[in-house]
């Protein structure tokens, strides 16, 4: 990174606002997507308090001295949250030394745990923001077999939720979910045969168990040799205690059954992410009630596992009763993950259903509901001011609130653009970009 | 009847004769077709008339109740009340828009088709640096899943290049969005043919990391140098040559850049930095080629100007970055700051995911801008999309905009094309409705998703 560019992204880090001094702000006069009990509001108020929401409704007593954002005529939603996420773990995907989210050979396993690794400064972070992403899933993923031999375990690691807001306290859940690769893509990370890849999984969770119910006899060096270490084996101890989730990338209709009837076994809370058949067997997912992460773009048939993919993935899986929440694909854009739900929402999903799969249920899945994904008192206010229909690719936010924060509403690629788009009289100046400073006169 | 392995006698010998007549039949200058050459014909059609629409012609205007009528392939006449010519389709066109079909500029369909396992792997000879005799189209499959879904998202032409591992990875191929069994039966009549070149990050680490030249971006440059030298030389040796009547050989690769340096074969550079797009723009004039298009040009926007004054088309993603470190600095204005330069902005695809909703890519880049408080108006952002994209292809001419004699290659959607919501209802080119969202009988299925289209519901 050149020095210049090192200024201009502390310049703009500079803009970011220590946490703490929360302000009260009442946001009023918007249509407010509440995704709560209270459903939608219109002429609403949104009073935001110690970076909670504190009220919420047509009546709500403004405070003296409380700051107002007018949103008359704009829409209020719930921020996006990024459920299957490099943000955080990832500055530019070719570049290894920028990469953190890859879990490679198996010396660790479901130990793997991204929290510590999370950068909320990264350069990802202000341009997703800015356009209404608030939290995310930072989610560790499995390098894939290589020609040195490289194998890494199906079982990719633990991830863990973050905030956008950029301040020091980011963290709103390590260890929140463990990720596992199955499919095909599990085959091709380790073993060759999704079977082997499914068995991997199968005897790490045995062996968990094992562990567990019998510690002392492990302790004294009395148990069977297992499969993984032991910091994997209470890593996964959550997971057979149904505490969090177990997160399955996996694709084929065929390969969702064996994961539901793993979960089964083991008593194990399962969510599916990928999932592009997933609609053949949306009835067994329905009830027993795993819910799908998907990108509702996926139509083609890009490989064996998604002969049977289709733009109504979503429209079906919802009618079935299954929870969807959606990913715009793991990658530098999250900020696209509504776009995704509008063009679900042109093929058969109900809209709401749509903002929904964007905001409370990816909270829901990750067991944190009680904190963000809707808009009703008591949780963390991440809020997203729109200017229009916020799944339309026309509509910008006019403001966000991370935990009650407004965020600056710039970006570096904001600057960069506003360094470039130089008045017309300002063309013929002698100086070159270098020395023009749009955040100067933000 | 036959013994299993090889063929009977009697079927040699016939054979034989029939490979005879055939050399005759050789000799005769009359019979003998041009290679390569497009077979496409136009699908039957009756004439179309779509009443009442709003009308973005591609040219920068907005129509409004405008009707348009296609005849005979092409388009007849689009202005306000129109007559019906006997025998007349006749389209409702109230609350739908009406635009120039879809130009993607920059697609690998048919050459990394769906499903994209290793044995269709068919888009970068990683074999050399320099592969300038390598053809696209002697790649396309025709059964690529990919033509299908574009076309149920208004693509009705689109370049298929070889990818960018190599310096120069060999000619693009210019194709109408039709369902064929053969990739010449959907090559664009009269389209030129391009050359795809690759600046950056891609070649130098594919043959850097093979400890072979290129491996800085110094390499990349020599390279093309290299290549355009050996070039300008073999066109000379060759045009001498014929003065003495002697026949030089033929080199495949030659002939390629050869084509480009008379102006037969059109430039479309992959190029992401600023810095590096102005290089390009030297090899060009050392050598006395053009660059028509760059592909990618992230950072396009630093040097509108100069490409405004170089009169070079930019093709642009609307949000694509940080996937390697030179689409970095990405701005969701680059094609509105071009075009705002006077230069020609596209929105390219390079996705078989992006190529079905090159509309929306647009709308975001169009929004962005007015956003930041520059005035673009979907007539101008149309553009993007079609005539510019046309411009770039060398089929301006004939395709692009929505003018009297051009193809009829037209989209009708649902509503205002720059809204998420909205969904290409029908699809024309030259013409002939190869596309209905109303109708199944009249939505291709490739031989590849025979047996699924039923439970998915098909590819749209």
């Amino acid at each position: 990174m050149s020095g210049r560019l090192v200024a201009l992204v502390a310049c703009l880090w500079a803009l970011i606002p220590a946490p703490g001094n929360a302000e009260t702000i009442a946001i009023t006069g918007a249509t407010v997507h509440t995704m709560g009990p209270a459903g939608t509001l219109s002429r609403a108020t949104v009073l935001v308090e110690d970076g909670r929401i504190k009220a919420v409704g047509a009546d709500v007593a403004i405070p003296a001295g409380a700051r107002r954002i007018p949103a008359d005529g704009k829409i209020v939603t719930p921020g996006i949250f990024d459920p299957v996420s490099v943000l955080g773990l990832e500055e530019i995907s070719l570049e290894p030394s920028t990469v953190d989210h890859v879990q490679r050979g198996d010396r660790y396993t479901a130990a793997f745990d991204v929290a510590p690794a999370i950068n909320p400064r990264s350069t990802l972070i202000d341009v997703n923001r800015i356009e209404g992403v608030t939290r995310a899933m930072a989610a560790p993923t499995s390098a894939q077999a290589d020609e040195s031999g490289l194998r890494s375990s199906v079982i990719s690691g633990l991830g863990a939720v973050f905030s956008l807001g950029g301040g020091d306290d980011y963290l709103t859940r390590a260890r929140a979910a463990l990720f596992v690769q199955l499919g095909s893509a599990g085959g091709s990370v380790a073993y060759g045969s999704r079977a082997e890849a499914l068995l991997r999984l199968r005897s790490a969770l045995g062996d968990a168990r094992d562990y567990s119910e019998n510690l002392a006899a492990f302790t004294r060096g009395e148990r069977r040799a297992y499969s993984v270490s032991a910091e994997d084996l209470q890593a996964l101890q959550p997971v057979l205690a149904g505490r969090i989730p177990l997160v399955a990338n996996v694709e084929r209709a065929s390969d969702i059954g064996a994961a539901l009837r793993l979960a089964d076994e083991f008593g194990i809370r399962l969510v599916i992410a990928g999932g592009s058949e997933a609609w053949r067997v949306a009835d067994a997912l329905a009830s027993a009630e795993v819910p799908v992460i998907l990108n509702p773009l996926v139509n083609l048939p890009a490989d064996f596992d998604r002969l049977e993919a289709t733009l109504e993935n979503a429209a079906r899986l919802h009618a079935a009763g299954v929870t969807i929440a959606f990913s715009a694909g793991a990658g530098h854009n999250p900020r696209n993950i509504p776009q995704a739900a509008g063009n679900a929402v042109a093929h058969g999903l109900p809209w709401h259903v749509g903002l929904r799969a964007i905001t409370r249920a990816p909270a829901e899945i990750f067991g944190l509901a009680d904190e963000v994904g809707s808009i009703r008192p008591g949780l963390r206010a991440d809020l997203v001011v729109w200017d229009g229909d916020p799944l339309e690719v026309t509509s910008f936010p006019d403001q966000v609130l991370i935990d009650g924060e407004p965020i600056p509403m710039v970006s570096r690629q904001t600057l960069l653009r506003d360094r470039y788009r130089r008045p017309e009289g300002d063309r013929d100046k002698a100086l070159p970009p270098a020395y023009v400073r749009p955040w100067a006169s933000e | 009847m036959f013994p299993t392995a090889g063929i009977g006698v009697g079927r040699a010998v016939a054979i034989s004769a029939m490979i005879a007549a055939l050399a005759a039949c050789g000799d005769e200058e009359s019979v003998r077709r041009e290679a390569y050459a497009s077979t496409y014909e136009a699908l039957p059609s009756d004439p179309v008339l779509i009443r009442g629409a709003t009308i973005l012609t591609g040219t920068g205007e907005r129509l409004e109740e405008a009707d348009i009528l296609m005849r005979h392939g092409r388009i007849a006449a689009v202005g306000p009340a129109l007559d019906a010519p006997r025998g007349a389709r006749i389209v409702d066109g109230s609350g739908r828009w009406v635009t120039p079909g879809i130009i993607d500029v920059h697609s690998h369909l048919g050459v990394y088709p769906s499903p994209g396992l290793q044995a269709h792997s068919d888009g970068n000879e990683m074999t050399a640096p320099v592969t300038a005799e390598v053809w696209a189209e002697h790649a396309v499959w025709p059964q690529d899943p990919g033509f299908v879904t574009a076309l149920a998202g208004g693509v009705t032409a689109l370049q298929i290049l070889p990818g960018s591992a190599n310096l120069i990875g060999g000619r693009t191929v210019t194709l109408k969005n039709v369902p064929a069994r053969t990739v010449q039966a959907m090559k664009f009549p009269g389209a030129p043919q391009g050359l795809k070149m690759a600046c950056g990050e891609n070649p130098k680490s594919v043959y850097g990391s093979r400890n072979q030249a290129p491996s800085t971006r110094m390499g990349n440059v020599a390279g093309y140098r290299k290549a355009w030298i050996e070039a300008a030389e073999y066109m000379q040796k060759h045009e001498a040559g014929t003065a003495d009547g002697e026949t030089p050989t033929k080199d495949p690769a030659m002939e390629t850049l050869a084509g480009v340096l008379r102006g037969e074969i059109l430039v479309h550079n992959h190029c992401y930095r600023a810095d590096e797009m102005a290089v390009m723009l030297d090899v060009a004039d050392e050598f006395g080629y053009r660059v028509t298009a760059f592909h990618h040009a992230v950072e396009a926007y630093k040097i509108a100007d100069l490409l405004a004054e170089r009169d070079v088309c930019a093709a642009v993603w609307a949000d694509w970055w940080g996937f390697k470190l030179e689409a970095f600095d990405t701005v969701r204005e680059n094609a509105p700051l071009i075009d705002a330069a006077g230069a020609c902005a596209i929105v390219h695809s390079d996705s078989e995911e992006g190529i079905q909703r090159l509309n929306q890519e647009a709308a975001k880049a169009m929004a962005a801008a007015n956003r930041a408080g520059m005035a673009v108006e979907p007539a101008l952002a149309i553009t993007w999309l079609t005539r510019n994209a046309a411009r770039a292809l060398g089929i301006d001419g004939a395709t692009g905009t929505l003018e009297a004699g051009k193809m009829a290659d037209v989209v009708v959607w649902s509503g205002d094309p720059f809204s998420v919501y909205t969904l290409a209802d029908e699809v024309y080119i030259d013409g002939a409705l190869v596309y209905d969202r109303a109708d199944p009988s009249r939505q291709p299925v490739t031989d590849f998703t025979v047996g699924t289209t039923e439970s998915t519901g098909g590819l749209r």
